[in-house]
C-alpha cells in the first residue's frame, strides 16, 4: 500500500496495528450506539466494499463498463443457496439419493465452488463481447444481468425447480469456523459475540484479503495491461498485450469477487430470492465506484462506505426532520435515495470525473486523463 | 387454434408491439446519428409521456370530454411533457460533457433516468396504475381465430403516420437538411451557419415526441401496466431493434422495431412467454456479432 511506504518500517507496523485495534472494536462502537441493526450495516458494508472492490477491476482497471455485475453475485448466492440448504435433494429425488442425511457442504469447499462459477459466468459473458466497446458493452452486460435474473425467476417450476422462483431458496446454512455456526452466540469470557459480530470478523478478513489482491493485481503485469487497455486498446495491443485475455482476465477475476461476496450474502442472510439481484443494484455498486474513484482502491472503498450508509443516514436525519418540518413523511427514504444516487453519478461526472477520493499520479508526470482517450467527437467516424 | 392461426395470431402482434419499438428506437438511433452516444435516458422519457398522458386523459374523461379527443389532448400534452424532460436530460446530462470519455455520458444518462425514475414515483407514487379505456377494444375476425382489436389497428396506423411526419421532416425540411449535416460532421456544419446546439435540442425533442405518444399507445393497449418502471424494458428493446436496424439510420430503426417485434412474438408463441425478454438480449448479441452494422447499417460500428 503505497502510503505505508512513506513512513519507516516501524511506523508503518505501528499504524497497522492502530488500524487492526480500531478495525476489531468498531462493532462493539456500533453495537453501543445503534445496536445489533448496525453491526448488521457495517456487515453489509463490508459485503458492498468486495462487490465494489471486484466492478473495480472490470470499470476501474480494464475500463469496460459492466452494468450486470450484480449477476455473478447472484451466482454466488446461488450456489451457496443450492449446496448449503435442503433445497436440491428436496426437489430432486436423484440428489435426495446420493445424499440422504441432506447436503451439508463446507463452506471451505462452496466459497471455492461459487468463486468458479461466478468466473465461468464471467469469462461466458466476456467471450460473445470481447471485441464491443464502450456503450454497446454496457448495454450487453446489463443484458446479461437481466437474462440471469430472468432464468433464477422461471426455473423453480415442479419438475425440475432449481431456483424455487421467486420465491427464493430458504433455510441456508451459516458458515461454521472450528466447529461452530457462525450464527449461534459465541461466548469469550463474559462477552457474548452474537451472529452479527461473527460475521463482521469473517468479512473483515475477507474485506482486507480482498484489498490485499487487489493492490497486488494493480501493480501486477496483468494490472498494468488493464490500465495500458483503459487507456488505449489500440495502443496496448500495439505493445504486445494480447487483448482477448487481458479483458477476460478482468472479467473472470472482477466475477470472482462478486461470486465469493454472493456466497457470503447467502451464508449470512439463510434466505436468497431474485428481488436481491435487481438492476438497481447493479447500478448502486457502479455508482459506489463511480462516486469514490474508479481505479482507486481507497476511493472505491470509501464510495462503497458512503452509499450503504447513505439510506440509514436519511432514514436518521431527512425523516425525522420531514416529521419535523410538515408534520408527515413527504419524500419517501428509498425515493430519496435513489434521488440522490442519480444525482450522485450526474454531478460526479460532471464536476469531478475522476471521483472524491482520485488516484494520484504518484511522482508521473501529470497527464489528464480526458486527453489521453480520444474525445467523443460529435460526428460517427466513416 | 391451429399452427397456421398461432402463426398468424403472432405475427399480427409482433407488427403491434414492433411499430411501438420502432416509435422509440427512432429516439436512440436519431441521438446516436448526431452524438455518437445512447440516450440511457429515452426509455424514462417514453414513460413520462405515457404518464402525464394517463393523468390528462383521466382528468378529462371526469370533466366529461368525449374518449378521443380526451386521448388526443393528452397525447399532445404528453409530448409536450416528454420534450421538456429531454430536453432537460440534454442540457444538464450530455452538453456539459460532449467532449468527456466516451464513459461519462452513459454514466450520467443512467443517473438522468434513475432521477426521472424516482421524480415519477414522487409524483405518481409506486403503485401500477391502470389506463382508462378509451379506444375501442372491440375484436374484428379476419379469419379462423385470428383476429386484431380496432386498437389494435389504431396503434399501428398511428405509429406509421408519425414515422412518415418524421421521415418527411429529416429529407424534406431546412432543419431534417440541418440535422442530416451535423450527423455527417458537426464542425463544418457549424461552418456553414447552422447553430448545432439547437439541432441537436431539437433531435432530442422530435425524439421525445415520439417517445410520448409510443408511451400512450403502448398504455392503452397494456393498461394496468403504467408504473414508474415501464420505460426501462421498452426502452432496452427500442434500444436493441435501433442496433438491429443499424444504429444511426433512421429507416433502419423502423426495420429493426419490426423485426424484434416479431422475432419476440414468435419466440414467445413457440418457444416460451416467460423468456420473452430473454430473445431480444439473445438478438442484440448475435448482431454485434455478426453484424455490428446492423440490417441496414452501412458504417461499420467501430466507435461502439
Amino acid at each position: 500500500m503505497s502510503f505505508l511506504n512513506k513512513l519507516n518500517p516501524r511506523q508503518s507496523v505501528i499504524g497497522i496495528l492502530i488500524c487492526i485495534a480500531l478495525m476489531a472494536v468498531l462493532p462493539f462502537v456500533a453495537h453501543a450506539l445503534g445496536g445489533t441493526t448496525w453491526v448488521r450495516i457495517i456487515d453489509m458494508a463490508l459485503l458492498y466494499i468486495m462487490l465494489a472492490l471486484g466492478l473495480n477491476i472490470v470499470v476501474g482497471f480494464a475500463g469496460l463498463l459492466d452494468l450486470g455485475y450484480i449477476a455473478f453475485y447472484a451466482v454466488g448466492a446461488y450456489a451457496a443457496g443450492m449446496l448449503a440448504s435442503g433445497h436440491l435433494t428436496d426437489n430432486f429425488a436423484m440428489i435426495q439419493q446420493a445424499f440422504p442425511d441432506g447436503m451439508h457442504f463446507s463452506y471451505w469447499l462452496i466459497i471455492p465452488v461459487g468463486a468458479l462459477l461466478a468466473a465461468i459466468a464471467g469469462i461466458m459473458l466476456g467471450t460473445p463481447i470481447l471485441k464491443l466497446r464502450g456503450d454497446y458493452l454496457a448495454l450487453v452486460t446489463l443484458g446479461f444481468g437481466e437474462i440471469i435474473r430472468i432464468f433464477m425467476n422461471n426455473l423453480g417450476k415442479d419438475g425440475f425447480n432449481l431456483t424455487n422462483g421467486p420465491r427464493g431458496i430458504n433455510g441456508i446454512e451459516s458458515v461454521s469456523l472450528a466447529g461452530h455456526p457462525l450464527n449461534r452466540p459465541l461466548m469469550i469470557g463474559d462477552i457474548q459475540l452474537n451472529k452479527e459480530f461473527l460475521y463482521y470478523y469473517l468479512f473483515l478478513i475477507l474485506v482486507i484479503l480482498s484489498v490485499i489482491v487487489c493492490y497486488r493485481l494493480q501493480d501486477s503485469r496483468l494490472g498494468r495491461a488493464w490500465m495500458a487497455l483503459r487507456e488505449d486498446d489500440i495502443a496496448a495491443k500495439a505493445m504486445g498485450i494480447n487483448v482477448r485475455n487481458v479483458k477476460l482476465a478482468a472479467f473472470a477475476l472482477g466475477a470472482t469477487f462478486g461470486g465469493v461476496a454472493g456466497t457470503m450474502f447467502g451464508a449470512f442472510q439463510g434466505f436468497i430470492s431474485p428481488e436481491s439481484f435487481s438492476f438497481m443494484e447493479s447500478i448502486v455498486i457502479l455508482t459506489m465506484v463511480v462516486l469514490g474513484g474508479m481505479g482507486h482502491i481507497p476511493g472505491v472503498i470509501l464510495g462503497a462506505i458512503l452509499l450503504t450508509l447513505l439510506p440509514e443516514f436519511l432514514r436518521f436525519t431527512v425523516e425525522p426532520l420531514q416529521q419535523m418540518v410538515f408534520g408527515q413523511l413527504l419524500i419517501d427514504t428509498s425515493i430519496l435515495r435513489q434521488l440522490i444516487l442519480g444525482l450522485c453519478m450526474v454531478l460526479i461526472m460532471i464536476f469531478r470525473p475522476r471521483g472524491l477520493w482520485p488516484r494520484s499520479e504518484g511522482g508521473k508526470k501529470k497527464v489528464d486523463d480526458d486527453s489521453s482517450q480520444p474525445a467523443a467527437t460529435a460526428t460517427p467516424s466513416n | 387454434m391451429s399452427a397456421l392461426d398461432l402463426l398468424f395470431q403472432q405475427l399480427i402482434n409482433g407488427l403491434i408491439k414492433g411499430s411501438l419499438y420502432a416509435m422509440i428506437a427512432l429516439g436512440y438511433t436519431m441521438v446516436y446519428g448526431i452524438l455518437g452516444i445512447i440516450n440511457f435516458a429515452h426509455g424514462e422519457v417514453f414513460m413520462i409521456g405515457a404518464m402525464v398522458a394517463m393523468t390528462m386523459t383521466t382528468y378529462l374523461l371526469t370533466v366529461g370530454v368525449s374518449p378521443v379527443l380526451a386521448l388526443v389532448c393528452a397525447i399532445l400534452v404528453a409530448m409536450m411533457a416528454s420534450m421538456a424532460v429531454s430536453l432537460m436530460v440534454e442540457r444538464f446530462a450530455y452538453r456539459p460533457l460532449r467532449h468527456a470519455p466516451r464513459l461519462a455520458p452513459l454514466i450520467t444518462a443512467i443517473g438522468m433516468s434513475f432521477i426521472l425514475q424516482a421524480l415519477a414515483m414522487l409524483v405518481w407514487g409506486r403503485e401500477h396504475l391502470t389506463f382508462p379505456e378509451v379506444l375501442p377494444s372491440t375484436r374484428i375476425n379476419l379469419f379462423n381465430n385470428v383476429g386484431i382489436t380496432q386498437r389494435e389497428i389504431i396503434i399501428v396506423i398511428v405509429s406509421f403516420v408519425m414515422m412518415g411526419g418524421l421521415f418527411f421532416l429529416v429529407n424534406r425540411t431546412k432543419l431534417g437538411r440541418a440535422m442530416r449535416a451535423t450527423s455527417e460532421n458537426v464542425n463544418v456544419t457549424a461552418l456553414m451557419g447552422v447553430n448545432p446546439n439547437r439541432v441537436i435540442a431539437a433531435t432530442f425533442m422530435i425524439g421525445a415526441a415520439l417517445a410520448a405518444v409510443a408511451g400512450t399507445l403502448f398504455a392503452t393497449n397494456y393498461g394496468s401496466k403504467v408504473h414508474f418502471y415501464m420505460g426501462f424494458i421498452p426502452g432496452m428493446k427500442a434500444f436493441i431493434a435501433a442496433v438491429l436496424g443499424g444504429i444511426g439510420n433512421i429507416p433502419g430503426a423502423l426495420v429493426g422495431g419490426l423485426v424484434l417485434g416479431l422475432v419476440e412474438s414468435l419466440g414467445a408463441g413457440y418457444i416460451s412467454a416467460e423468456y420473452e425478454d430473454v430473445f431480444a438480449f439473445v438478438v442484440l448479441v448475435v448482431v454485434l456479432i455478426f453484424r455490428p452494422s446492423g440490417l441496414l447499417g452501412q458504417r461499420v460500428a467501430d466507435r461502439a
